[in-house]
């Protein structure tokens, strides 16, 4: 098995219902998320997973120096960054990519497939 | 036992070498292990052939030789990496049997190097190294990219297959034909480059046009069953029957001009059986109409004699598979076979295809016909602005020429 990161990329910028347009729309995406979880635990590919606060609220610290720099703001600013993400197992790239069209399609969102080098 | 000489030697090699790679890459999980094996097979080769002859099975010797410097070596490093631990864990003893649609590794090995995860462009290289057995070199010259990047690139996709754990099968049977378009592409796009080379070098690369059709009839022996890969085959060889044909004095000749005496007939028999045998499938497809219209060609005695209705029924039959602007650009030129270069120049006229060579050039060549010659001379300058092909160029600069 390798593990994969799934993450969402869309907006950096959040509207109201959080891009989704409604609140019904929200609330359906939301729904259609959960069931989607809930086949990747049945099925046994579920490591980990969750959504993400707006890019604003993000700090970067860099520690390299003696004492640590600290800065507001997600590390790129780009239209779009990462809104929440999965980490799943899965036996191939094509069973992981087959999921991640299930996620993009629950999520209403582009998901990108990344394998870990690894889990600690 | 001839006494093979090193070029000799290396024929075998390259011949062998899509079906050693595929059989290794089975049995060790890994395309480095396998490359690695397979080139101290062709040094062992070069030292041994040349003075005890070519063996009877070379493959099988390749196979073999290779196997077993590729267990040494995993022996030698003592599974000290971990990458050559899982491969050594995972490698596959048993002789491979066929089951379902798996019937040769190089199946497998082609579906690996055509995946949608990897890059077009990396997909057309790792064919040509992995399968076609062209080194790094000749495939960066091929596409006329130095050779570094051409290096990297194969490197980033062979990384990123080992990584992400790019499977090596044959796709299900669900999956197949969407997958199965991948590879048709980029053998269609290995063909192509070779029959009209985009850069300024040999406007006609056989080299290129010979190892879509060897690896497109590898592809036909192992699925019989899929007319589209036989519509390829028989568009490919179609085609390449006009290959001698088609350029004179460095200048490209047009179809309706070529000499047809010069075309390969044994080419165009085979063609055609290909097309009666796919179409009797009657599940058509973009190559195999691709194919049938070669062939409609091919059997005209002379350019007068084409049966150009044929053709644009033909083309209407493509047009719904395939809404893109070229099939309709083609479709133009033979609709204006048939109804005139009036019409067929208002249905180019209405395509967003500026950037395209061939537009230009149909453009110029209507505009020509219907006497319009000073649209016609700037179209033929469009033209030749956007091919950088010398036969091409040189062709579209005669005919510019001759307008007076």
């Amino acid at each position: 098995m390798t593990a994969y990161l799934m993450s969402v990329h869309g907006p950096a910028e959040m509207e109201e219902f959080g891009n989704y347009g409604s609140k019904e729309a929200m609330e359906e995406a939301f729904a259609e998320t959960g069931r989607f979880n809930d086949k990747l635990k049945v099925e046994g590919y579920w490591v980990f997973a969750g959504g993400l606060q707006e890019a604003s609220t993000a700090t970067v610290v860099d520690g390299q120096g003696e004492t640590p720099v600290m800065t507001d703001g997600p590390y790129l600013e780009t239209k779009e960054l990462i809104g929440g993400f999965w980490v799943i197992e899965a036996p191939d790239l094509d069973v992981a990519l087959k999921l991640a069209a299930e996620a993009s399609k629950a999520c209403r969102g582009k998901v990108e497939v990344r394998p870990f080098d690894g889990l600690a | 036992m001839t006494q093979p000489g090193t070029a000799a030697v290396e024929r075998v090699f390259r011949e062998e070498y899509g079906r050693l790679i595929a059989s290794l890459v089975r049995r060790f999980g890994d395309i480095d292990i396998a490359e690695d094996a397979a080139s101290e097979a062709l040094v062992a080769a070069l030292e041994k052939w040349p003075t005890a002859g070519v063996p009877p099975n070379p493959g099988g010797w390749l196979t073999t030789t290779a196997s077993n410097r590729a267990i040494d070596r995993l022996r030698r490093e003592k599974l000290r990496d971990t990458k050559h631990q899982a491969a050594f864990m995972e490698h596959d003893d048993t002789p491979h049997t066929p089951t379902g649609l798996v019937e040769d590794d190089r199946l497998r090995l082609i579906f690996t190097c055509c995946h949608p995860a990897l890059a077009p462009e990396a997909r057309i290289a790792l064919t040509l190294r992995l399968l076609g057995g062209l080194t790094v070199p000749e495939i960066a010259q091929a596409f006329l990219v130095p050779e570094t990047t051409m290096g990297q690139r194969i490197t980033r996709a062979k990384k990123k297959i080992a990584a992400a754990k790019v499977p090596y099968r044959v796709p299900e049977a669900d999956d197949l034909p969407g997958r199965l378009g991948g590879v048709l592409t980029a053998l269609f796009l290995v063909f192509n480059e070779g029959y009209l080379a985009s850069g300024d070098g040999d406007p006609v690369r056989g080299e290129l046009t010979g190892e879509a059709i060897r690896l497109a009839r590898i592809l036909r022996h192992l699925l019989p069953e899929e007319p589209e890969v036989t519509g390829l085959l028989a568009l490919m060889l179609l085609t390449e029957a006009r290959r001698e044909a088609r350029v004179r004095n460095g200048q490209l000749v047009p179809l309706g001009e070529q000499d047809r005496g010069g075309w390969d007939r044994a080419l165009i028999a085979e063609g055609h059986d290909l097309v009666r045998g796919c179409l009797a499938i009657n599940r058509p497809g973009r190559y195999q109409l691709l194919a049938a219209i070669n062939a409609v060609h091919t059997d005209a005695p002379s350019a007068a004699d084409t049966d150009w209705s044929q053709v644009v029924a033909l083309y209407d039959q493509l047009a719904h598979l395939d809404s893109s602007p070229i099939v309709t650009l083609n479709r133009a030129v033979a609709v204006a076979e048939l109804d005139g270069p009036s019409v067929g120049l208002a249905l180019v006229d209405r395509l967003p295809l500026t950037g395209y060579h061939a537009w230009h050039a149909t453009r110029a060549d209507l505009l020509r016909r219907l006497g319009r010659t000073a649209e016609a001379k700037a179209a033929y300058d469009d033209a030749i602005a956007a091919t950088a092909n010398s036969a091409e160029r040189a062709y579209l600069g005669r005919k510019r020429g001759e307008l007076v």
